[in-house]
C-alpha cells in the first residue's frame, strides 16, 4: 500500500481483511475474501459469478485456481496495474446492486470499493440524464501516468481516475462532447425503437492509450464505432473509414461499426487491429483507412468473432476466435467445431490451430476472454461461456484445458504479477 | 429510527439486518445510511437520483412515491430488493 493510500477502513471505501486458511468461503460473510497472489504468471478471469485468479510459474505446466472473489458478482473485466504489478481492478455488479469498482494494491490480499465508482454527472439541459449500468471495460493509462486508469461503461461513458481506481470523474471530452448525442441516443435506429446495443447494453470498450504518447486514446463503442483523440480525451473523431455497417442503410458510415474489439501494437502503435462485428480489420493509421484481413480467412469459417489478441512483440501476428456469425447469429463456433486462427503476416494468411481443442463444442469467447502473455513463446488463452479456460504455451500450436467448470466467462487477462 | 436492509447489502453493515439512521426526508435518511455505511447508496440510488429497478422503500409497509417523501422518527422503514441476474 502507497503512503498516499487512505488507512484501512477510513474514508469512505469497505476493505475485507484476508482470511488466511479459512477452509470455506461464505459468500455472504466474505464476499471479497483475499486471494494472496504471489509473485507468478496469472490469468485474471472475470466471470458472471464473480472473479477467479489462476497462477502459474514461467513453465505454464501447473496452473492454481483461487477460490472465487466477490462471488456472486458479475465482473465484467479484472485487470492488473502493469506499472507496479501490485494493483488490481475489478468492474462489478449484481443484477440487483449498481455497479462498482473493487481494487487491491496488494495483489489480491485485500479490496476496497472505490469511493466513487464512474457515474454520469446530472444532466445538462438537452441532454437525456445518464445512469451507469455496468462498468465494462478497465484501462491503465499510460505508463509516464502512475495510478492513472480509464473506464468504460454501459451506456457509453468514459471515466478517468487518477487515484489508483479509488475515484472516477466523467471524461467530459467525450461524454459531453457536442456529437455525444449524434454518437449514442440519437442514432437513428435508437430513435426508431430499435433496441440498444448488443444483449449486454451499449457499451464502450476497447480504451487504448498509445504507449508512445500519452495524448493519444483509442476506444470504441458497440454501437458507433471506433473513436480517436490525440489530446489526452479533449476531442474525439470517429475513425471507422474501411470497415463495414452491413447492417445499416449506408453500409460504411462515419460512425455506426460495432467494433468488438480494437487493440493497437503495444510496440508499433501504427498498427491497429480490429474484430467487427463485420469482419477482422487491420490500420496502418498513417493511412487513416482499415482493410479487412478477414477476407483471407478460409470462406467456410468467415471472419466473425468478438476478441482479436496481439503478439506482444510481433505487429505482424494476431490471433483470432472465429465464431459462426450466419443466419440468426448463433456465435458459436462454425460447424461446432472450436479453432483459434493466427496470421503471422499482418492477416495475408491465417492457419488453424486447433491441436488439443475438443472436436465439438458449443460455446462462445466473448470480447474481453482471448489474450496473450508476454513471454517467449507466447502464450495464448481464452475463456469460454461454458466457463472453460484454455491455455497454449507455443504460440497457439497445441492446447490445454487450464480450468473448467467455472461460471460463464466475460473477461480474461493475462499478467505478470510482481515478485 | 431503525431501518431494515435487505441480504445483498449486509456487507456494507457489517452483516446487521437493521442499522440506524436519521433524516427528515426518505433521501435523507439513505444519505445518513451512506455517511454511517459508505457505498450503500450508490448500489441502490444511481446518480440521478432514482431508485435502481430491483429496489423498494417502504414506510410503514407502504412504497414510497420519491426520495423527497416527508418520514418521521416513529417510522418503520424497510429497503427491499428483488434478486434477478440468473
Amino acid at each position: 500500500m502507497s503512503a498516499s493510500e487512505p488507512p484501512p477502513n477510513t474514508g469512505g471505501g469497505r476493505r475485507w481483511e484476508p482470511l488466511g486458511e479459512v477452509p470455506a468461503l461464505d459468500p455472504l460473510r466474505h464476499p471479497g475474501r483475499g486471494v494472496a497472489l504471489g509473485p507468478s504468471l496469472a490469468l485474471l478471469v472475470g466471470t458472471k459469478k464473480g472473479a477467479f485468479f489462476l497462477t502459474a510459474g514461467p513453465g505454464r505446466e501447473r496452473w492454481t485456481l483461487s477460490e472465487p472473489a466477490f462471488l456472486g458478482h458479475i465482473v465484467h473485466h479484472a485487470v492488473l496495474d502493469p506499472r507496479d504489478r501490485r494493483t488490481l481492478l475489478l468492474a462489478a455488479r449484481t443484477g440487483h446492486l449498481g455497479p462498482t469498482v473493487f481494487r487491491s494494491t496488494d495483489a489480491g490480499k485485500s479490496w476496497r470499493e472505490a469511493r466513487r465508482p464512474p457515474a454520469f454527472p446530472k444532466a445538462p439541459a438537452g441532454r437525456l440524464p445518464q445512469v451507469v449500468e455496468q462498468v465494462f471495460f478497465l484501462a491503465p493509462a499510460h505508463a509516464s501516468e502512475p495510478g492513472a486508469w480509464y473506464a468504460g461503461t454501459t451506456p457509453e461513458g468514459l471515466f478517468r481516475s487518477e487515484d489508483a481506481g479509488d475515484t472516477w470523474e466523467p471524461v467530459a471530452g467525450f461524454n459531453e462532447h457536442a456529437r455525444y448525442p449524434e454518437w449514442t441516443y440519437d442514432l437513428p435506429y435508437r430513435l426508431a425503437g430499435q433496441p440498444r446495443g448488443g444483449p449486454d447494453g451499449p457499451m464502450l470498450h476497447s480504451i487504448n492509450v498509445d504507449a508512445r504518447d500519452p495524448d493519444h486514446l483509442v476506444l470504441a463503442t458497440s454501437d458507433a464505432g471506433v473513436f480517436e483523440s490525440t489530446d489526452r480525451g479533449r476531442d474525439w473523431r470517429p475513425l471507422n473509414t474501411g470497415s463495414l455497417a452491413t447492417f445499416l442503410p449506408d453500409p460504411e458510415p462515419e460512425f455506426g461499426q460495432d467494433p468488438h474489439s480494437v487493440k493497437l501494437h503495444p510496440v508499433d502503435s501504427e498498427v491497429w487491429y480490429q474484430q467487427n462485428h463485420c469482419g477482422i480489420y487491420r490500420m496502418e493509421r498513417s493511412i487513416g483507412r482499415w482493410v479487412r484481413i478477414g477476407e483471407n480467412m478460409p470462406p467456410e469459417i468467415g471472419d466473425i468473432g468478438f476478441d482479436i489478441a496481439l503478439h506482444p512483440r510481433d505487429p505482424a501476428t494476431v490471433w483470432v476466435f472465429p465464431m459462426d456469425g450466419t443466419q440468426v447469429w448463433p456465435r458459436t463456433s462454425p460447424l461446432g467445431k472450436p479453432a483459434v486462427y493466427r496470421t503471422r503476416d499482418s492477416g495475408k494468411s491465417w492457419e488453424r490451430q486447433d491441436r488439443g481443442l475438443p472436436r465439438r463444442g458449443w460455446w462462445t469467447v466473448k470480447r474481453q476472454a482471448l489474450a496473450t502473455d508476454a513471454l517467449d513463446p507466447v502464450g495464448v488463452y481464452f475463456g469460454t461461456t461454458s466457463g472453460e479456460v484454455w491455455g497454449s504455451a507455443d504460440e497457439g500450436a497445441s492446447w490445454r484445458a487450464v480450468a473448467s467448470h467455472l461460471p460463464h466467462i466475460y473477461s480474461l487477462e493475462a499478467a505478470e504479477l510482481a515478485a | 429510527m431503525r431501518v431494515s436492509l435487505p441480504q445483498p447489502l449486509l456487507s456494507y453493515t457489517d452483516q446487521r439486518r437493521e442499522v440506524e439512521a436519521h433524516g427528515a426526508t426518505v433521501g435523507e435518511l439513505l444519505d445518513d445510511l451512506d455517511r454511517r455505511h459508505p457505498g450503500l447508496r450508490f448500489r441502490i440510488v444511481n446518480e440521478q437520483d432514482a431508485l435502481r429497478p430491483h429496489v423498494r422503500v417502504f414506510v410503514n409497509r407502504r412504497p414510497v412515491a420519491g426520495l423527497d417523501q416527508p418520514i418521521l422518527e416513529t417510522d418503520e422503514v424497510q429497503i427491499l430488493q428483488a434478486l434477478s441476474g440468473g
